[in-house]
């Protein structure tokens, strides 16, 4: 926690201090004010004093509340000001520091926790810190404060204050061992329920197929009994808090009048009046006590969420980003060559190679393209191309330099990646293939058209309501699989690239597609390089070099005829996909 | 609720991570969503009254709770006051005595003087008696008569007086002669009353015993010592405006007048005041907590049983529903909605009801008090209530904007971490973080709005609680001054500001809450109340799985998902025993249709689907889905053991069965390497590959005996070797059966005995592969592109 708030700014420092300040004389106005409520109080009770004394003291008191009111406005004015800049620039520093990751990092964290991190998270620490600022800096200085006031009073009277904290620290203590753990499973018990929910939401044909309503409904019913049996269980401890509360308060002003009534028959005449008023202001002390003990235990309960919350946030900030720019290489004689010396890749945390001295060089115009079984390492092979990854050994050359030297910007406009995943942004179809910056121009609308006739989006696109403005919504979920990837190829076109990367993108493509846009691309990109991952042989047989993975290892380079010939692992691929015919079919 | 106050009085909760519903959601119609909800609700009214009952009783419980302390502060501050008729009647009975009547008479009683000739001749004679003296006795012997006797005798000079008195006595004491000259002689000083009280002390006790003779006030004996006592402290008081010096002297009375006129506090009513006090708090808060406990109980078995009722309406909706509704809108149901309805209805419902009975009570208490007090208090936070409630509408406002302004940008968030990678490769982080910025500033901006004004509650309510204080202080001191009321009407009033000003946050946020759980209830609720599918109770005949032949036949199938968009326009197809049917088009052609219409998740607009002759109409779905064996593309496995998975609701399926079915789809080894083989427990994230996936979901295929298949072979994220033994797989589970084949893979269309095209949700062509290609249409077209890259 206290390393997240290394990230306080000086200015917001000071703005502390000031709050600091502010809210110790707030305090004392509050303090100050049982004094003048209690010259009010004697003036009352005394025979004979003029209204006038009454109102002078009256008014010292109301002074005083308002003194209280404008500090307590001017200290939550800059409370939520420096909350609300914390919370911002925590925000900003994490999802600066996130977009700075490569997929080893991503991976690490996984993508939905990385997305909790910078919206739960922090918005726990901003709670945290919007409700726990005042009380943190208020709540001891009411404490100490209220208890120096009291202490010289009636030793019976601060006893019984003090039993009465005891009493309130050891319920919530008592709450928070017997219920916190349980709040902890309780998310769990949500998202199991949610998890249920989901699969059966998901799995609803099979499920009325398979006649297995019963079934699922019992077993949601048995996740449901859990989580109502263990929400139940919290609530009902916690149904004790809030009149445990209020009796305590309550019989500490009864046990402090009662004490006195005690004292004050006791005492001599001359003190009587004095020990009442002390009384009547004690009383309101006291409860000041009780009150800012509450607020820390408040803060207590409050304080370990944010805490976890605070550690996975510093996870992602302070780790080290790995893959980092190079020196920059603005100008390159060769253009569209791609070449791996020697590569190996391990993940760091692994002892076995993905891939294993991976050589081969990728010329202007050619298509190079990999294929083999999932796990062979083909994506992460193409992968170490705009260094998602970095090279374990041996080096990765674009353009005859190594992709290291390059800075991230310069490397990714040589390069039109298309993933396996397509992946669609929430704005208009211009938008989502105009994507991005390529280190040229601005991608004109002309362009943006061309890219999606290429891409065998054009049918589908014109008969959108808007067209090239239609929007798509997060995700893509208004839109279907294969047209989500030829826009995200048509993305690429449109950036005019000089290598394309392809990462097993047209695998939701029917053939008939498939074949159009291969057909088209290739005209297209006859002065790029284009390198190709693929699980049908379809799609490839055509490529320049076709290089066969088995995990990680290279076991056939050549084109689709020699392979067939020489390679037993594509043969193999090629026989299972189509018959010995079709295959000579040609 | 960043305020100390509310920490207090709302029940203390810890909302799960993903908070509560939209923050000041309204719903569309509050009236009837209210309504809805106590129907639902009906089981469990009987025990939300007790609670509402026990949430007003125990608010009527802390309005008492003041009165009775206004009493017990009146009580201890009457023991501030000394008992004054006491005073004077044991001052009255003092004075009394020293009237001067009193004191001659006494004085002539207890004097003795012997003036006889004896006595004179005595001291003319005496040696001892100078010549002046002797001269000065025979000058009074001349004037002396019985008025100015004392005074006369008194002139004497002491030696004279020494012969001229005698012993005497009173009331049966002996009065010794040098005392009654000693009494004389202060006697004649003596000019008024005051002094009389100062000479008093001077005189021999002897005769002081008989001026003041003890006498007893109220039972209690004050003797000549306490009187004098007291003739002297009060002798010393020369201020009698200040009445700290007065108490002060008061102290040091003798205990027998200081019992008498010390403060009288009723020690026996205070005890017993404090005791209903203490039973009266103990009661309320039991009742508190008791209101609580069921209240916890009702809203959690209340959410359960919604929860319930959800879970088992959506297996009783169609199927078109789904299609219709995105997933994450039913689930946010579940959970979020649900979650808020039972929350606020622990947290809001018993406490906004107390706030309301404490408000109303606090109001009649406060004007059953004295009403000059109560429109005191009500005016002076008048002015305050309006302010807040104008800051409240505000705050919420931001608070609205925030919940909306954050999605937005958590959805940015999510947006560009899960489409991290091609950001970086298309350079787009500048063109991001600009839009991050936009929306965090946004954000930002409404974050510190609403904090900040929801943050002026706290200290504004206590400023008016202060206020008030003063205003019912000032009023109230007039009225004490007045003799209207007691000191204790104040204390109580004060209290009683502060019982009326807490519930009206608290009813202000009930009220805010309550449409929030209205909006959510009335999702809810709106989903519960979907049409659900037809009943099927009337449907009688069956058709087993052991009687089922498996012919299957299509006639003038007429088919849309919606009245106006037909997409089957007449379907004719005979289907026999043990055939296999592929059906092939293009993504989104629609092909799912044909398995919708198979397994009765919709049903036809017209004509007849007929199993083995009994039309699918006159089957339940239950029927129907028995009669076939699914396998879809998406693998549907749930977080389970593998065994769980493939046996999945059948009944009397043992291991050896679901090794078999593995070993038949080819997956026992891989099953054998996991630890706990069947009772491995399959995850959302881990390791076992689609393939896999893909061939436990078809195991769980294998083990369902049925005559008909239904089959959704696309394998395209599949490595080809996993994809060659899914594919055999997929050949073993045809065996025997009539298939429905979504195909991809050539052999399997070209071995179909009748293939359906589809196109756009129409079937287009229809026949064998050999039929199809001499056609020359569509499908010979799909089929030829595949071969010309």
């Amino acid at each position: 926690m206290f390393k997240l708030f290394k990230n306080f700014h000086r200015k917001d420092v000071g703005l502390i201090i000031v709050c600091i300040l502010l809210i110790i004389f707030q305090v004392w106005l509050d303090l100050k004010l049982p004094d003048y409520m209690s010259e009010v109080t004697v003036l009352v009770q005394t025979e004979g004093s003029k209204i006038s004394d009454i109102l002078v003291q009256g008014s010292y008191m109301l002074v005083c509340a308002l003194g209280s009111l404008i500090s307590a406005i001017i200290v939550g004015y800059l409370a939520s000001l420096i909350s609300a800049t914390f919370s911002k620039n925590i925000r900003k520093k994490v999802f600066e520091k996130v977009q700075s990751f490569g997929m080893e990092e991503i991976k690490l964290f996984s993508t939905s926790s990385l997305i909790t991190r910078s919206t739960n998270d922090i918005t726990n620490i901003q709670m945290f810190i919007s409700m726990g600022l005042q009380m943190m800096i208020k709540a001891p200085i009411v404490a100490v404060w209220a208890v120096l006031k009291i202490l010289n009073k009636s030793w019976e009277w601060s006893a019984l204050t003090g039993v009465a904290v005891l009493v309130l620290i050891g319920t919530v203590v008592l709450l928070m061992v017997t219920v916190l753990p349980k709040f902890k499973i309780v998310q769990k018990l949500i998202d199991n329920i949610n998890g249920l929910t989901r699969e059966n939401l998901t799995g609803i044909r099979v499920i009325r197929a398979f006649n297995a309503e019963k079934y699922q409904e019992a077993k949601f019913e048995k996740g449901n009994m859990i989580l109502t049996n263990t929400q139940l269980f919290n609530q009902k401890m916690m149904s004790i808090m809030a009149p445990v509360m209020y009796l305590i308060m309550n019989l500490l002003t009864l046990g402090i009048y009662f004490i006195g009534a005690n004292l004050i028959h006791q005492a001599l005449l001359a003190d009587k009046i004095g020990l009442f008023s002390d009384m009547v202001v004690f009383v309101s002390y006291a409860i000041q006590v009780i009150m800012s003990f509450l607020m820390l235990a408040m803060i207590f309960i409050m304080y370990p969420r944010a805490a976890v919350s605070a550690e996975r946030i510093n996870e992602v900030i302070y780790t080290k980003v790995k893959v980092l720019d190079g020196e920059g290489r603005e100008n390159c004689k060769v253009k569209g060559k791609v070449e791996f010396k020697h590569v190996s890749f391990k993940y760091p945390d692994s002892d076995e190679y993905l891939l294993k001295d991976i050589s081969f060089t990728a010329n202007m115009g050619e298509v190079v393209a990999f294929i083999g079984s999932t796990g062979s390492g083909k994506s992460t092979l193409i992968n170490l191309v705009p260094r998602f990854y970095d090279v374990t050994d041996g080096e990765v050359l674009v353009d005859d330099v190594n992709v290291k030297d390059y800075t991230l910007e310069e490397l990714h406009d040589k390069l039109g990646y298309v993933p396996q995943k397509a992946v669609m942004f929430n704005g208009s179809i211009h938008y989502n293939v105009s994507y991005g910056k390529n280190g040229k121009k601005k991608i004109t609308d002309e362009k943006v058209k061309e890219a999606i006739r290429v891409a065998q989006a054009e049918e589908f696109v014109l008969k959108m309501s808007d067209q090239y403005n239609h929007n798509i919504s997060q995700g893509g979920i208004n839109v279907s699989g294969g047209q989500k990837q030829r826009l995200a190829i048509a993305r690429a076109i449109a950036r005019d690239p000089e290598i394309y990367i392809f990462d097993d993108s047209f695998s939701a493509l029917d053939y008939k597609t498939d074949y159009l846009l291969r057909s088209k691309l290739k005209e297209y990109t006859k002065n790029a390089t284009s390198l190709i991952v693929a699980q049908r042989i379809g799609t490839i047989m055509n490529a320049d070099k076709i290089i066969v993975l088995d995990a990680g290892i290279c076991v056939g380079m050549g084109t689709h005829q020699e392979l067939l010939k020489s390679c037993s692992v594509y043969q193999e691929i090629a026989y299972s996909q189509l018959s010995k015919e079709e295959l000579e079919h040609e | 609720m960043n305020s100390e106050e509310k920490k207090v009085n709302s029940k203390p909760h810890m909302a799960g991570p993903r908070g509560r519903g939209g923050a000041g959601e309204k719903p569309k119609n509050l009236k009837s969503a209210l309504r809805k909800m106590i129907k639902y609700l009906h089981r469990f009214v009987p025990l939300i009254v007790i609670a509402l009952v026990l949430s007003s009783l125990s608010s009527v419980f802390s309005i008492i709770g003041p009165n009775k302390l206004s009493d017990l502060t009146d009580k201890i501050s009457k023991g501030l006051v000394i008992n004054e008729r006491n005073l004077k009647l044991v001052s009255q009975g003092i004075s009394n005595k020293l009237e001067e009547k009193r004191i001659q008479k006494i004085s002539k009683d207890i004097i003795c003087i012997d003036l006889n000739s004896e006595v004179v001749r005595e001291i003319l004679l005496s040696d001892d008696i100078s010549h002046d003296d002797k001269m000065k006795f025979q000058e009074v012997m001349n004037t002396i008569n019985d008025q100015n006797m004392i005074s006369q005798i008194t002139s004497l000079p002491k030696a004279i007086q020494r012969i001229v008195f005698k012993d005497s006595s009173y009331q049966g004491k002996i009065i010794s002669k040098d005392d009654q000259i000693k009494y004389l002689s202060l006697i004649a000083q003596i000019k008024d009353e005051k002094e009389a009280v100062k000479t008093v002390h001077h005189i021999p006790s002897s005769i002081q015993d008989i001026f003041l003779p003890t006498f007893t006030v109220q039972k209690k004996k004050i003797t000549t010592s306490d009187q004098l006592q007291f003739l002297e402290m009060m002798s010393k008081v020369e201020d009698f405006e200040n009445p700290t010096k007065i108490y002060k002297e008061l102290d040091r009375l003798p205990q027998s007048i200081y019992d008498l006129i010390k403060p009288n506090m009723d020690f026996q009513y205070i005890k017993g005041l404090s005791l209903v006090l203490l039973i009266l708090y103990l009661i309320g808060a039991s009742f508190n907590f008791i209101q609580g406990f069921i209240m916890a109980i009702v809203s959690n078995h209340f959410a359960q049983e919604l929860r319930t009722k959800i879970s088992i309406k959506i297996n009783r909706l169609p199927l078109k529903y789904f299609d219709q509704n995105s997933y994450g809108d039913i689930l946010s149901r579940v959970t979020n909605d649900v979650d808020t309805i039972g929350f606020s209805m622990y947290q809001s419902l018993g406490s906004l009801v107390g706030a309301i009975t404490l408000f109303i009570g606090s109001i009649i208490m406060m004007f059953g008090t004295n009403w000059i007090m109560a429109v005191t208090a009500i005016l002076s936070s008048l002015l305050g209530f309006i302010l807040m409630f104008v800051i409240l509408g505000k705050s919420q406002k931001y608070f609205m904007a925030r919940q909306v302004e954050l999605g937005k940008l958590n959805g940015h968030i999510e947006e560009i971490y899960s489409s991290h990678h091609v950001v970086k490769a298309y350079n787009g982080e500048r063109e991001s973080s600009l839009k991050f910025d936009e929306l965090n500033d946004r954000v930002y901006e409404c974050n510190r709005k609403s904090q900040f004004l929801s943050g002026l509650m706290q200290p504004i309510m206590a400023f008016i609680g202060n206020f008030s204080y003063v205003a019912v202080c000032i009023v109230g001191a007039l009225l004490v001054i007045n003799n209207h009321i007691t000191f204790g009407v104040i204390v109580a009033f004060m209290i009683y500001v502060r019982l009326f000003t807490t519930p009206l946050s608290q009813i202000a946020q009930g009220m805010t809450q309550l449409q929030t759980t209205a909006a959510a209830s009335e999702r809810v609720f709106e989903f519960l109340e979907e049409g659900e599918m037809e009943e099927e109770s009337h449907l009688t005949k069956v058709l087993t799985n052991q009687e089922a032949k498996g012919n299957i036949e299509f006639s003038h199938v007429k088919f849309g998902y919606n009245e106006d968009k037909i997409v089957i326009k007449d379907f004719n197809c005979k289907v026999k025993k043990g055939q296999k049917i592929a059906i092939v088009g293009p993504t989104g052609a629609g092909k799912t249709t044909m398995v919708n219409l198979l397994m009765k998740f919709y049903n036809i607009n017209s004509g007849d689907i007929k199993i083995d002759g009994i039309s699918i109409k006159e089957l339940t779905r239950e029927n129907v889905h028995q009669l076939f064996v699914m396998v879809l593309q998406d693998t549907w496995l749930f977080n389970g053991t593998i065994r769980d998975n493939i046996k999945y609701n059948q009944e009397e399926v043992s291991d050896r069965d679901i090794w078999k079915a593995l070993r038949t789809v080819g997956v026992d080894h891989f099953v054998k390497t996991l630890p706990n083989d069947l009772d491995y427990e399959i995850t959302d994230n881990d390791s076992i590959s689609v393939g896999q996936k893909q061939l436990l979901t078809i195991a769980r295929g294998m083990i369902e005996n049925a005559p008909f298949l239904i089959l959704d072979e696309a394998t395209s994220s599949v490595d080809t070797r996993t994809e060659e033994l899914v594919q055999k797989a997929m050949d073993k589970l045809t065996e025997g059966k009539t298939s429905f084949i979504i195909a991809h893979r050539l052999s399997t269309i070209k071995n179909a005995d009748i293939i359906l095209v589809m196109k756009e949700g129409n079937i287009i062509e229809q026949g064998s592969h050999s039929e199809l290609i001499k056609k020359k249409g569509f499908y010979a077209d799909l089929y030829n592109s595949q071969f010309e890259s």
